[in-house]
Protein backbone atom coordinates (compact mmCIF):
# COMPACT_ATOMS: atom_id res chain seq x y z
CA UNK A 1 0.00 0.00 0.00
CA UNK A 2 1.34 3.43 -0.75
CA UNK A 3 1.41 6.35 1.81
CA UNK A 4 -1.24 8.59 2.07
CA UNK A 5 0.90 11.68 0.34
CA UNK A 6 0.47 13.46 -2.61
CA UNK A 7 3.58 14.23 -4.72
CA UNK A 8 3.49 17.28 -7.19
CA UNK A 9 5.92 17.86 -9.91
CA UNK A 10 6.25 21.54 -10.23
CA UNK A 11 8.21 23.21 -12.85
CA UNK A 12 10.11 26.23 -12.87
CA UNK A 13 11.50 28.51 -15.35
CA UNK A 14 14.28 31.02 -14.57
CA UNK A 15 14.40 30.34 -10.98
CA UNK A 16 10.43 31.17 -10.24
CA UNK A 17 7.66 28.50 -11.00
CA UNK A 18 5.91 28.35 -13.93
CA UNK A 19 1.89 29.44 -13.84
CA UNK A 20 0.65 26.05 -13.54
CA UNK A 21 2.42 25.61 -9.99
CA UNK A 22 0.18 27.37 -7.88
CA UNK A 23 -2.76 25.52 -9.86
CA UNK A 24 -1.32 22.35 -9.38
CA UNK A 25 -0.60 22.77 -5.32
CA UNK A 26 -4.16 24.10 -4.89
CA UNK A 27 -5.56 21.00 -6.23
CA UNK A 28 -2.77 18.74 -4.08
CA UNK A 29 -3.23 20.31 -0.66
CA UNK A 30 -6.76 19.61 -1.38
CA UNK A 31 -6.89 16.13 -2.29
CA UNK A 32 -4.11 15.74 0.58
CA UNK A 33 -6.77 16.92 3.33
CA UNK A 34 -9.20 14.15 1.83
CA UNK A 35 -6.33 11.21 1.84
CA UNK A 36 -5.56 12.58 5.56
CA UNK A 37 -1.75 12.63 4.08
CA UNK A 38 1.05 15.35 3.40
CA UNK A 39 1.31 17.42 0.32
CA UNK A 40 5.09 16.96 -0.69
CA UNK A 41 7.20 18.57 -4.02
CA UNK A 42 9.49 17.57 -6.32
CA UNK A 43 11.38 20.23 -8.15
CA UNK A 44 14.14 19.62 -10.95
CA UNK A 45 15.64 22.44 -12.52
CA UNK A 46 18.68 25.07 -12.18
CA UNK A 47 19.13 27.50 -9.45
CA UNK A 48 15.68 26.40 -7.96
CA UNK A 49 16.31 25.85 -4.29
CA UNK A 50 15.34 29.07 -2.80
CA UNK A 51 12.16 29.26 -4.45
CA UNK A 52 11.31 25.68 -3.99
CA UNK A 53 11.31 26.21 -0.35
CA UNK A 54 8.69 29.14 -1.15
CA UNK A 55 6.36 26.21 -1.76
CA UNK A 56 5.85 25.77 1.76
CA UNK A 57 3.23 28.87 1.22
CA UNK A 58 0.93 26.64 -0.78
CA UNK A 59 0.88 23.94 1.79
CA UNK A 60 3.68 21.34 0.90
CA UNK A 61 5.28 20.37 4.13
CA UNK A 62 8.66 18.95 2.00
CA UNK A 63 10.27 19.41 -1.18
CA UNK A 64 12.78 17.28 -2.90
CA UNK A 65 14.89 19.63 -4.76
CA UNK A 66 17.20 18.77 -7.88
CA UNK A 67 18.72 22.14 -8.54
CA UNK A 68 21.55 21.05 -11.23
CA UNK A 69 22.85 23.23 -14.50
CA UNK A 70 21.75 19.63 -16.09
CA UNK A 71 18.52 20.95 -15.82
CA UNK A 72 18.96 23.93 -17.48
CA UNK A 73 16.32 22.52 -20.05
CA UNK A 74 14.49 19.99 -20.18
CA UNK A 75 15.91 15.99 -21.04
CA UNK A 76 13.17 13.23 -20.02
CA UNK A 77 15.67 10.44 -19.67
CA UNK A 78 17.23 12.51 -17.15
CA UNK A 79 14.10 13.78 -15.33
CA UNK A 80 12.81 10.51 -15.25
CA UNK A 81 15.47 8.71 -13.85
CA UNK A 82 15.80 11.44 -10.95
CA UNK A 83 11.45 11.11 -10.54
CA UNK A 84 11.15 7.71 -10.29
CA UNK A 85 13.88 7.52 -7.60
CA UNK A 86 11.59 10.05 -5.25
CA UNK A 87 8.57 8.24 -6.13
CA UNK A 88 9.86 4.79 -4.77
CA UNK A 89 11.70 6.76 -1.78
CA UNK A 90 8.24 8.98 -0.93
CA UNK A 91 5.66 6.32 -2.30
CA UNK A 92 2.62 8.43 -2.99
CA UNK A 93 -0.53 7.53 -3.53
CA UNK A 94 -1.29 10.11 -6.13
CA UNK A 95 0.90 12.55 -8.35
CA UNK A 96 -0.01 15.38 -10.08
CA UNK A 97 2.07 16.98 -12.73
CA UNK A 98 0.80 19.97 -15.09
CA UNK A 99 -0.09 18.59 -18.43
CA UNK A 100 2.89 21.00 -20.16
CA UNK A 101 5.15 19.59 -23.13
CA UNK A 102 7.34 18.37 -19.74
CA UNK A 103 4.64 16.85 -18.12
CA UNK A 104 3.11 14.96 -21.45
CA UNK A 105 6.71 13.30 -21.57
CA UNK A 106 7.73 12.43 -17.76
CA UNK A 107 3.99 11.12 -17.13
CA UNK A 108 3.92 8.34 -18.98
CA UNK A 109 7.40 7.31 -17.73
CA UNK A 110 6.39 7.43 -14.52
CA UNK A 111 3.06 5.59 -14.91
CA UNK A 112 4.95 2.72 -16.38
CA UNK A 113 7.67 3.01 -13.97
CA UNK A 114 5.46 2.22 -11.39
CA UNK A 115 3.17 0.30 -13.17
CA UNK A 116 0.78 3.08 -12.38
CA UNK A 117 -2.97 4.60 -14.03
CA UNK A 118 -2.74 7.78 -15.24
CA UNK A 119 -5.13 10.43 -16.37
CA UNK A 120 -3.98 13.08 -19.12
CA UNK A 121 -4.63 16.20 -19.75
CA UNK A 122 -7.50 16.43 -16.25
CA UNK A 123 -10.29 19.71 -16.04
CA UNK A 124 -11.00 17.93 -13.12
CA UNK A 125 -9.63 15.49 -10.72
CA UNK A 126 -11.06 14.14 -7.39
CA UNK A 127 -10.58 10.99 -4.98
CA UNK A 128 -13.10 8.99 -3.58
CA UNK A 129 -14.25 5.59 -2.57
CA UNK A 130 -14.37 4.55 -6.57
CA UNK A 131 -11.01 5.52 -6.38
CA UNK A 132 -9.78 8.92 -8.77
CA UNK A 133 -12.03 10.02 -10.92
CA UNK A 134 -10.99 12.79 -13.48
CA UNK A 135 -12.42 14.40 -16.53
CA UNK A 136 -10.75 15.07 -19.47
CA UNK A 137 -11.24 16.91 -22.91
CA UNK A 138 -10.56 14.65 -25.99
CA UNK A 139 -10.99 14.96 -30.22
CA UNK A 140 -9.22 18.46 -28.88
CA UNK A 141 -12.12 19.69 -26.92
CA UNK A 142 -15.28 18.17 -29.38
CA UNK A 143 -15.89 15.83 -26.12
CA UNK A 144 -15.42 15.35 -22.95
CA UNK A 145 -14.21 11.85 -21.19
CA UNK A 146 -14.43 10.81 -17.27
CA UNK A 147 -12.50 8.40 -16.05
CA UNK A 148 -11.69 6.30 -13.65
CA UNK A 149 -8.70 5.00 -12.15
CA UNK A 150 -9.73 1.71 -9.11
CA UNK A 151 -5.93 1.72 -7.08
CA UNK A 152 -3.65 3.76 -6.10
CA UNK A 153 -0.93 4.59 -7.00
CA UNK A 154 -2.25 7.22 -9.21
CA UNK A 155 -1.24 9.89 -11.52
CA UNK A 156 -2.84 12.82 -13.41
CA UNK A 157 -1.73 15.71 -15.68
CA UNK A 158 -3.43 18.90 -15.15
CA UNK A 159 -3.99 21.16 -17.71
CA UNK A 160 -2.83 24.39 -17.42
CA UNK A 161 -4.77 27.66 -16.80
CA UNK A 162 -8.08 25.73 -15.84
CA UNK A 163 -7.47 25.42 -11.85
CA UNK A 164 -7.57 27.90 -9.74
CA UNK A 165 -4.11 28.85 -7.90
CA UNK A 166 -4.15 27.39 -4.60
CA UNK A 167 -4.14 30.29 -1.64
CA UNK A 168 -0.93 30.92 -0.37
CA UNK A 169 0.27 32.08 3.24
CA UNK A 170 3.02 34.20 3.25
CA UNK A 171 6.42 33.51 4.51
CA UNK A 172 5.64 29.78 5.32
CA UNK A 173 8.65 27.66 4.09
CA UNK A 174 8.59 24.28 3.28
CA UNK A 175 11.22 21.52 4.46
CA UNK A 176 14.10 21.16 1.55
CA UNK A 177 15.55 17.91 1.01
CA UNK A 178 18.39 18.30 -1.56
CA UNK A 179 18.77 15.28 -3.91
CA UNK A 180 22.19 13.24 -4.97
CA UNK A 181 22.01 13.24 -9.01
CA UNK A 182 25.66 12.47 -9.54
CA UNK A 183 24.25 8.68 -10.29
CA UNK A 184 21.78 9.37 -12.56
CA UNK A 185 23.94 12.04 -14.25
CA UNK A 186 26.44 9.07 -14.58
CA UNK A 187 23.82 6.39 -15.82
CA UNK A 188 22.05 8.31 -18.73
CA UNK A 189 22.45 7.80 -22.07
CA UNK A 190 21.11 10.80 -23.66
CA UNK A 191 22.65 13.96 -23.70
CA UNK A 192 21.84 17.49 -23.87
CA UNK A 193 23.73 19.11 -26.78
CA UNK A 194 22.62 22.61 -27.20
CA UNK A 195 19.41 24.84 -25.76
CA UNK A 196 17.94 27.62 -27.24
CA UNK A 197 14.81 29.31 -24.99
CA UNK A 198 12.51 30.46 -25.72
CA UNK A 199 12.52 33.80 -27.90
CA UNK A 200 12.63 36.82 -25.90
CA UNK A 201 9.26 37.54 -23.90
CA UNK A 202 7.02 35.37 -25.67
CA UNK A 203 4.20 34.42 -24.17
CA UNK A 204 3.67 30.35 -24.11
CA UNK A 205 -0.03 29.89 -25.43
CA UNK A 206 -1.11 26.94 -23.05
CA UNK A 207 -0.62 29.84 -20.14
CA UNK A 208 -1.67 32.81 -21.97
CA UNK A 209 -4.63 34.63 -20.58
CA UNK A 210 -5.50 36.30 -24.31
CA UNK A 211 -4.77 34.71 -27.37
CA UNK A 212 -4.90 36.88 -30.71
CA UNK A 213 -5.22 33.83 -33.27
CA UNK A 214 -4.74 34.53 -36.81
CA UNK A 215 -5.84 32.85 -40.38
CA UNK A 216 -6.03 33.02 -43.74
CA UNK A 217 -8.18 36.37 -43.52
CA UNK A 218 -4.43 37.53 -43.21
CA UNK A 219 -3.86 37.65 -46.52
CA UNK A 220 0.17 36.75 -46.13
CA UNK A 221 2.60 36.27 -43.60
CA UNK A 222 4.32 39.52 -43.20
CA UNK A 223 0.69 41.00 -42.18
CA UNK A 224 1.15 38.68 -38.99
CA UNK A 225 2.91 42.17 -37.78
CA UNK A 226 -0.58 43.56 -36.93
CA UNK A 227 -1.58 40.99 -35.25
CA UNK A 228 1.28 41.12 -33.48
CA UNK A 229 1.06 44.45 -32.48
CA UNK A 230 -2.37 43.90 -30.96
CA UNK A 231 -0.90 40.94 -28.83
CA UNK A 232 1.55 43.34 -27.69
CA UNK A 233 -0.96 45.60 -26.38
CA UNK A 234 -2.77 43.09 -24.86
CA UNK A 235 0.01 41.44 -23.23
CA UNK A 236 -1.12 38.13 -25.28
CA UNK A 237 0.29 35.30 -26.93
CA UNK A 238 -0.15 34.59 -30.78
CA UNK A 239 -2.11 32.15 -32.35
CA UNK A 240 -2.72 30.63 -35.97
CA UNK A 241 -4.99 28.58 -37.54
CA UNK A 242 -4.23 25.34 -39.27
CA UNK A 243 -3.81 26.58 -42.91
CA UNK A 244 -1.85 29.24 -42.16
CA UNK A 245 0.86 26.70 -40.46
CA UNK A 246 0.88 24.34 -43.38
CA UNK A 247 1.34 27.37 -45.74
CA UNK A 248 4.72 28.17 -43.97
CA UNK A 249 3.64 31.59 -43.09
CA UNK A 250 3.84 30.55 -38.97
CA UNK A 251 5.90 28.04 -36.98
CA UNK A 252 3.66 24.88 -35.84
CA UNK A 253 4.23 25.54 -32.21
CA UNK A 254 1.78 28.70 -32.30
CA UNK A 255 -0.89 26.59 -34.23
CA UNK A 256 -4.28 25.94 -32.08
CA UNK A 257 -6.38 23.46 -32.95
CA UNK A 258 -6.88 19.63 -32.85
CA UNK A 259 -3.00 18.46 -34.56
CA UNK A 260 -1.58 21.97 -32.66
CA UNK A 261 -2.41 23.25 -29.10
CA UNK A 262 -5.69 23.21 -27.34
CA UNK A 263 -5.68 26.52 -25.23
CA UNK A 264 -8.32 27.96 -22.88
CA UNK A 265 -7.57 31.52 -22.28
CA UNK A 266 -9.94 34.26 -20.76
CA UNK A 267 -9.95 35.84 -23.96
CA UNK A 268 -9.45 34.51 -27.74
CA UNK A 269 -9.68 36.48 -30.63
CA UNK A 270 -10.03 34.53 -33.48
CA UNK A 271 -9.11 36.93 -36.92
CA UNK A 272 -9.46 36.13 -40.43
CA UNK A 273 -10.15 32.47 -39.04
CA UNK A 274 -13.50 30.89 -40.39
CA UNK A 275 -13.92 27.88 -37.78
CA UNK A 276 -13.13 24.76 -39.00
CA UNK A 277 -14.35 21.87 -36.55
CA UNK A 278 -10.73 20.98 -35.80
CA UNK A 279 -9.77 24.84 -35.15
CA UNK A 280 -12.87 25.15 -32.68
CA UNK A 281 -11.92 22.22 -31.17
CA UNK A 282 -8.56 23.42 -30.23
CA UNK A 283 -10.36 27.07 -28.57
CA UNK A 284 -13.67 26.49 -27.95
CA UNK A 285 -13.45 26.73 -24.17
CA UNK A 286 -12.01 29.61 -24.07
CA UNK A 287 -13.99 32.22 -21.67
CA UNK A 288 -14.89 34.84 -24.26
CA UNK A 289 -14.31 34.53 -27.87
CA UNK A 290 -14.38 37.42 -30.34
CA UNK A 291 -13.63 36.70 -33.99
CA UNK A 292 -12.98 38.97 -36.78
CA UNK A 293 -13.75 37.79 -40.46
CA UNK A 294 -15.01 39.59 -43.20
CA UNK A 295 -17.68 36.75 -44.13
CA UNK A 296 -20.57 37.04 -42.05
CA UNK A 297 -21.13 33.80 -42.84
CA UNK A 298 -18.61 32.01 -41.11
CA UNK A 299 -19.03 29.64 -38.90
CA UNK A 300 -16.58 31.37 -36.21
CA UNK A 301 -19.76 33.66 -35.43
CA UNK A 302 -21.47 31.24 -34.17
CA UNK A 303 -19.56 30.04 -31.68
CA UNK A 304 -17.97 33.53 -31.25
CA UNK A 305 -19.29 36.33 -28.28
CA UNK A 306 -18.58 38.91 -30.26
CA UNK A 307 -17.90 39.16 -33.63
CA UNK A 308 -16.97 42.00 -36.13
CA UNK A 309 -17.58 41.74 -40.00
CA UNK A 310 -15.03 43.15 -41.18
CA UNK A 311 -11.74 43.27 -43.34
CA UNK A 312 -8.89 42.03 -40.30
CA UNK A 313 -6.64 43.92 -41.97
CA UNK A 314 -8.18 47.54 -41.65
CA UNK A 315 -9.59 46.29 -38.14
CA UNK A 316 -6.43 45.17 -36.56
CA UNK A 317 -4.75 48.39 -36.50
CA UNK A 318 -7.85 50.43 -35.01
CA UNK A 319 -8.37 47.72 -32.61
CA UNK A 320 -4.92 47.72 -31.08
CA UNK A 321 -5.14 51.56 -30.77
CA UNK A 322 -8.29 51.27 -28.79
CA UNK A 323 -6.43 49.17 -26.72
CA UNK A 324 -3.63 51.24 -26.35
CA UNK A 325 -5.66 54.08 -25.20
CA UNK A 326 -7.45 51.77 -22.45
CA UNK A 327 -4.38 50.57 -20.96
CA UNK A 328 -2.80 54.11 -20.85
CA UNK B 1 18.84 -1.09 -39.32
CA UNK B 2 15.71 -2.31 -37.76
CA UNK B 3 13.39 0.81 -37.81
CA UNK B 4 9.84 0.22 -36.34
CA UNK B 5 7.04 2.85 -36.59
CA UNK B 6 3.66 2.21 -34.08
CA UNK B 7 0.80 3.32 -35.91
CA UNK B 8 -2.84 4.05 -35.07
CA UNK B 9 -6.42 3.98 -36.82
CA UNK B 10 -8.19 7.28 -35.67
CA UNK B 11 -10.88 9.50 -36.63
CA UNK B 12 -10.57 12.29 -38.89
CA UNK B 13 -10.10 15.67 -37.11
CA UNK B 14 -12.39 16.82 -39.84
CA UNK B 15 -14.88 14.50 -38.16
CA UNK B 16 -18.33 15.59 -36.01
CA UNK B 17 -18.18 13.57 -32.33
CA UNK B 18 -21.57 11.85 -31.48
CA UNK B 19 -21.91 10.00 -28.51
CA UNK B 20 -21.89 6.01 -28.30
CA UNK B 21 -24.90 3.99 -27.15
CA UNK B 22 -23.21 3.21 -24.50
CA UNK B 23 -22.05 6.49 -23.49
CA UNK B 24 -18.98 5.79 -23.41
CA UNK B 25 -17.27 6.58 -26.94
CA UNK B 26 -17.40 7.65 -30.38
CA UNK B 27 -20.18 6.86 -32.36
CA UNK B 28 -18.03 5.57 -35.46
CA UNK B 29 -21.51 6.05 -37.73
CA UNK B 30 -20.61 8.03 -40.29
CA UNK B 31 -17.20 9.26 -39.40
CA UNK B 32 -14.19 8.81 -41.72
CA UNK B 33 -11.13 6.97 -40.03
CA UNK B 34 -7.37 7.70 -41.17
CA UNK B 35 -3.99 6.90 -40.25
CA UNK B 36 -3.34 9.16 -37.19
CA UNK B 37 -1.97 12.51 -38.66
CA UNK B 38 1.11 12.14 -36.07
CA UNK B 39 1.83 8.62 -36.92
CA UNK B 40 2.22 9.64 -40.56
CA UNK B 41 4.67 12.02 -39.51
CA UNK B 42 6.48 8.92 -37.59
CA UNK B 43 6.09 6.49 -40.74
CA UNK B 44 7.56 9.06 -43.21
CA UNK B 45 10.64 9.41 -40.81
CA UNK B 46 10.96 5.88 -40.42
CA UNK B 47 11.08 5.58 -44.55
CA UNK B 48 13.23 8.34 -45.23
CA UNK B 49 15.88 6.86 -42.24
CA UNK B 50 16.04 3.70 -44.15
CA UNK B 51 16.32 5.47 -47.83
CA UNK B 52 19.52 6.68 -46.27
CA UNK B 53 20.86 4.10 -44.36
CA UNK B 54 19.55 0.87 -45.59
CA UNK B 55 17.56 -1.11 -43.37
CA UNK B 56 14.03 -2.03 -42.80
CA UNK B 57 10.80 -0.89 -41.60
CA UNK B 58 8.00 -2.56 -39.59
CA UNK B 59 4.37 -0.83 -38.84
CA UNK B 60 3.11 -1.79 -35.83
CA UNK B 61 -0.54 -0.81 -34.25
CA UNK B 62 -2.48 -2.16 -32.04
CA UNK B 63 -6.31 -2.54 -33.58
CA UNK B 64 -9.06 -4.81 -34.98
CA UNK B 65 -9.24 -5.60 -38.61
CA UNK B 66 -10.57 -1.86 -39.92
CA UNK B 67 -6.80 -0.82 -38.79
CA UNK B 68 -5.44 -3.60 -41.67
CA UNK B 69 -6.27 -0.23 -44.10
CA UNK B 70 -4.02 1.96 -42.18
CA UNK B 71 -1.01 -0.22 -42.16
CA UNK B 72 -1.24 -0.90 -45.89
CA UNK B 73 -0.94 2.73 -45.84
CA UNK B 74 2.12 2.94 -44.38
CA UNK B 75 3.05 -0.22 -46.30
CA UNK B 76 2.57 1.83 -49.65
CA UNK B 77 4.23 4.48 -48.35
CA UNK B 78 7.70 2.05 -47.98
CA UNK B 79 7.70 0.47 -45.24
CA UNK B 80 8.67 -3.49 -45.42
CA UNK B 81 6.39 -5.26 -43.35
CA UNK B 82 3.39 -5.05 -40.56
CA UNK B 83 2.21 -6.35 -37.06
CA UNK B 84 -1.02 -6.34 -36.30
CA UNK B 85 -2.27 -7.06 -32.69
CA UNK B 86 -5.70 -7.46 -31.59
CA UNK B 87 -6.34 -4.89 -28.94
CA UNK B 88 -6.68 -5.94 -25.41
CA UNK B 89 -10.24 -6.15 -24.08
CA UNK B 90 -11.12 -2.21 -22.76
CA UNK B 91 -7.78 -1.37 -23.84
CA UNK B 92 -6.02 1.91 -22.38
CA UNK B 93 -3.24 3.34 -22.81
CA UNK B 94 -1.30 1.46 -20.57
CA UNK B 95 -2.71 -1.53 -22.27
CA UNK B 96 -1.27 -0.82 -25.36
CA UNK B 97 1.65 0.35 -24.64
CA UNK B 98 2.19 -3.24 -23.20
CA UNK B 99 1.21 -5.00 -26.04
CA UNK B 100 3.31 -3.27 -28.57
CA UNK B 101 6.42 -3.39 -26.21
CA UNK B 102 5.91 -7.21 -26.53
CA UNK B 103 5.69 -7.36 -30.07
CA UNK B 104 8.52 -4.96 -30.25
CA UNK B 105 10.85 -6.93 -28.01
CA UNK B 106 10.51 -9.49 -30.49
CA UNK B 107 11.07 -7.30 -33.47
CA UNK B 108 14.24 -5.66 -31.30
CA UNK B 109 14.40 -2.68 -33.19
CA UNK B 110 17.52 -0.01 -33.05
CA UNK B 111 14.40 2.45 -33.58
CA UNK B 112 10.99 3.23 -32.72
CA UNK B 113 8.96 5.84 -34.54
CA UNK B 114 5.95 6.63 -32.91
CA UNK B 115 3.71 9.97 -33.63
CA UNK B 116 4.50 12.17 -30.27
CA UNK B 117 -0.23 11.61 -29.80
CA UNK B 118 -3.13 10.29 -31.36
CA UNK B 119 -5.84 13.04 -32.37
CA UNK B 120 -8.71 11.05 -30.59
CA UNK B 121 -7.85 10.21 -26.85
CA UNK B 122 -4.94 12.78 -26.98
CA UNK B 123 -3.49 10.56 -23.86
CA UNK B 124 0.24 10.78 -24.99
CA UNK B 125 1.12 8.11 -22.99
CA UNK B 126 2.02 5.30 -25.73
CA UNK B 127 5.26 6.37 -26.62
CA UNK B 128 6.75 7.16 -23.54
CA UNK B 129 5.32 3.61 -21.71
CA UNK B 130 6.77 1.97 -24.65
CA UNK B 131 10.21 3.17 -24.33
CA UNK B 132 10.71 2.72 -20.53
CA UNK B 133 8.87 -0.73 -20.50
CA UNK B 134 11.47 -1.43 -22.99
CA UNK B 135 14.30 0.20 -21.01
CA UNK B 136 15.34 2.28 -23.99
CA UNK B 137 15.98 6.48 -24.41
CA UNK B 138 13.46 8.41 -25.46
CA UNK B 139 12.80 11.73 -26.90
CA UNK B 140 9.00 13.27 -27.24
CA UNK B 141 8.27 16.61 -29.48
CA UNK B 142 10.84 15.50 -31.77
CA UNK B 143 11.41 18.12 -34.59
CA UNK B 144 13.74 16.90 -36.40
CA UNK B 145 15.97 13.39 -36.70
CA UNK B 146 19.70 12.45 -37.92
CA UNK B 147 21.09 9.41 -37.36
CA UNK B 148 24.86 8.59 -37.15
CA UNK B 149 27.14 5.87 -36.18
CA UNK B 150 24.44 4.47 -33.89
CA UNK B 151 23.82 7.74 -32.54
CA UNK B 152 20.65 10.05 -33.01
CA UNK B 153 20.56 13.57 -33.12
CA UNK B 154 17.56 15.51 -32.52
CA UNK B 155 15.66 18.13 -32.49
CA UNK B 156 12.59 18.82 -29.69
CA UNK B 157 10.20 22.08 -29.44
CA UNK B 158 8.21 22.41 -26.05
CA UNK B 159 7.36 25.41 -23.93
CA UNK B 160 11.07 25.81 -22.68
CA UNK B 161 12.22 26.29 -26.21
CA UNK B 162 14.57 23.76 -28.31
CA UNK B 163 16.74 21.87 -27.88
CA UNK B 164 19.52 19.43 -29.39
CA UNK B 165 19.61 15.45 -28.06
CA UNK B 166 22.19 13.01 -28.62
CA UNK B 167 20.53 9.42 -28.08
CA UNK B 168 22.08 6.44 -28.20
CA UNK B 169 20.46 3.80 -30.39
CA UNK B 170 17.95 1.85 -29.75
CA UNK B 171 15.81 4.50 -29.40
CA UNK B 172 12.01 5.26 -29.57
CA UNK B 173 10.83 9.38 -30.70
CA UNK B 174 7.76 10.63 -30.71
CA UNK B 175 7.64 13.21 -33.45
CA UNK B 176 5.97 16.28 -33.83
CA UNK B 177 4.43 17.87 -36.57
CA UNK B 178 6.86 19.97 -39.00
CA UNK B 179 9.22 17.34 -38.88
CA UNK B 180 8.52 15.99 -42.38
CA UNK B 181 5.95 16.47 -45.41
CA UNK B 182 4.48 12.58 -45.19
CA UNK B 183 4.49 11.28 -48.97
CA UNK B 184 0.84 10.25 -50.79
CA UNK B 185 1.92 6.23 -51.48
CA UNK B 186 1.58 6.18 -55.44
CA UNK B 187 -0.07 3.40 -57.39
CA UNK B 188 3.38 1.37 -57.76
CA UNK B 189 3.14 1.60 -53.84
CA UNK B 190 0.15 0.35 -53.08
CA UNK B 191 0.27 -2.43 -55.72
CA UNK B 192 3.40 -3.72 -53.63
CA UNK B 193 2.07 -3.29 -50.36
CA UNK B 194 -0.11 -5.63 -51.30
CA UNK B 195 2.17 -8.68 -50.90
CA UNK B 196 4.20 -7.28 -48.12
CA UNK B 197 3.83 -9.45 -45.32
CA UNK B 198 1.57 -8.22 -42.14
CA UNK B 199 1.69 -10.39 -38.64
CA UNK B 200 -1.11 -11.05 -36.84
CA UNK B 201 -0.87 -11.48 -33.20
CA UNK B 202 -3.40 -12.30 -30.90
CA UNK B 203 -4.56 -9.80 -27.96
CA UNK B 204 -2.31 -9.99 -24.72
CA UNK B 205 -4.23 -10.47 -21.48
CA UNK B 206 -3.66 -7.29 -20.23
CA UNK B 207 -6.05 -5.69 -17.52
CA UNK B 208 -6.71 -1.39 -17.99
CA UNK B 209 -5.58 0.89 -15.36
CA UNK B 210 -8.05 3.65 -16.11
CA UNK B 211 -11.67 3.08 -17.30
CA UNK B 212 -13.74 5.38 -19.69
CA UNK B 213 -16.96 5.70 -17.27
CA UNK B 214 -18.22 8.04 -19.54
CA UNK B 215 -17.78 10.92 -22.67
CA UNK B 216 -20.17 13.55 -23.27
CA UNK B 217 -19.94 16.42 -25.41
CA UNK B 218 -19.56 20.12 -24.30
CA UNK B 219 -22.14 22.34 -23.58
CA UNK B 220 -22.92 24.74 -26.43
CA UNK B 221 -21.32 28.03 -26.55
CA UNK B 222 -24.35 30.49 -26.75
CA UNK B 223 -22.53 32.66 -29.65
CA UNK B 224 -23.74 34.75 -32.26
CA UNK B 225 -23.36 38.68 -31.04
CA UNK B 226 -22.47 40.28 -34.08
CA UNK B 227 -21.47 43.87 -32.81
CA UNK B 228 -20.90 45.61 -36.14
CA UNK B 229 -19.11 46.24 -39.70
CA UNK B 230 -15.78 46.84 -39.94
CA UNK B 231 -13.49 49.33 -37.77
CA UNK B 232 -16.60 51.42 -36.75
CA UNK B 233 -17.41 48.43 -34.66
CA UNK B 234 -14.44 48.29 -32.88
CA UNK B 235 -15.31 51.00 -30.01
CA UNK B 236 -18.37 49.44 -29.32
CA UNK B 237 -16.10 45.85 -29.40
CA UNK B 238 -14.02 47.16 -26.66
CA UNK B 239 -16.69 48.50 -24.93
CA UNK B 240 -18.26 44.94 -24.80
CA UNK B 241 -14.89 43.38 -23.34
CA UNK B 242 -14.83 45.54 -21.14
CA UNK B 243 -18.15 46.59 -18.94
CA UNK B 244 -20.00 43.22 -19.96
CA UNK B 245 -17.36 40.67 -20.58
CA UNK B 246 -14.79 42.28 -18.27
CA UNK B 247 -12.48 40.64 -20.05
CA UNK B 248 -10.11 44.19 -20.55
Amino acid sequence: MPSNNILAIIEFRGGQMTKSGPEILGQGKRLAATLGGDLLALVMGEGVTVGAAGLGEYGVSKVHVADNAAFGAYLGDLQGRVAMRVLKTVDPSLVLLPATSQGKDLAPRLAAGIDAGLAVDCTAVDLGVGGLTAQRPVYAGKAIQTVSIAAAPYIASLRPNVFPAGEAEAGKTAEVETLDIAEDLTAVKSTLKEVKPPEGDKIELTEADVIVAGGRGMKEAGNFQLLENLADALGAAVGASRAVVDAGWRPHSEQVGQTGKTVGPNLYFAVGISGAIQHMAGMSTSKCIVAVNKDPEAPIFKTADYGIVGDALKVLPVLTEAVKKLKE
Amino acid sequence: MKIAVCIRRTPSTEAKVAIAGDGRGLNPSGVSFVLNPYDEFAAEEAIRTKETHGGEVIAVTVGGAEASKELKQVLAMGADSGVRIEPPADADSAGIAAALAEALKDIAPDLVFCGKMAVDEQDFQVPLRVATILDIPAASFVTKFEVQNGTATVTTETESGSAVLEVPLPALFAVEKGINEPRYPGIKGIMKAKKKPVEERPAPDILPRVKVEKMELPAERQGGKIVGEGTDAVAELVRLLREEAKAL
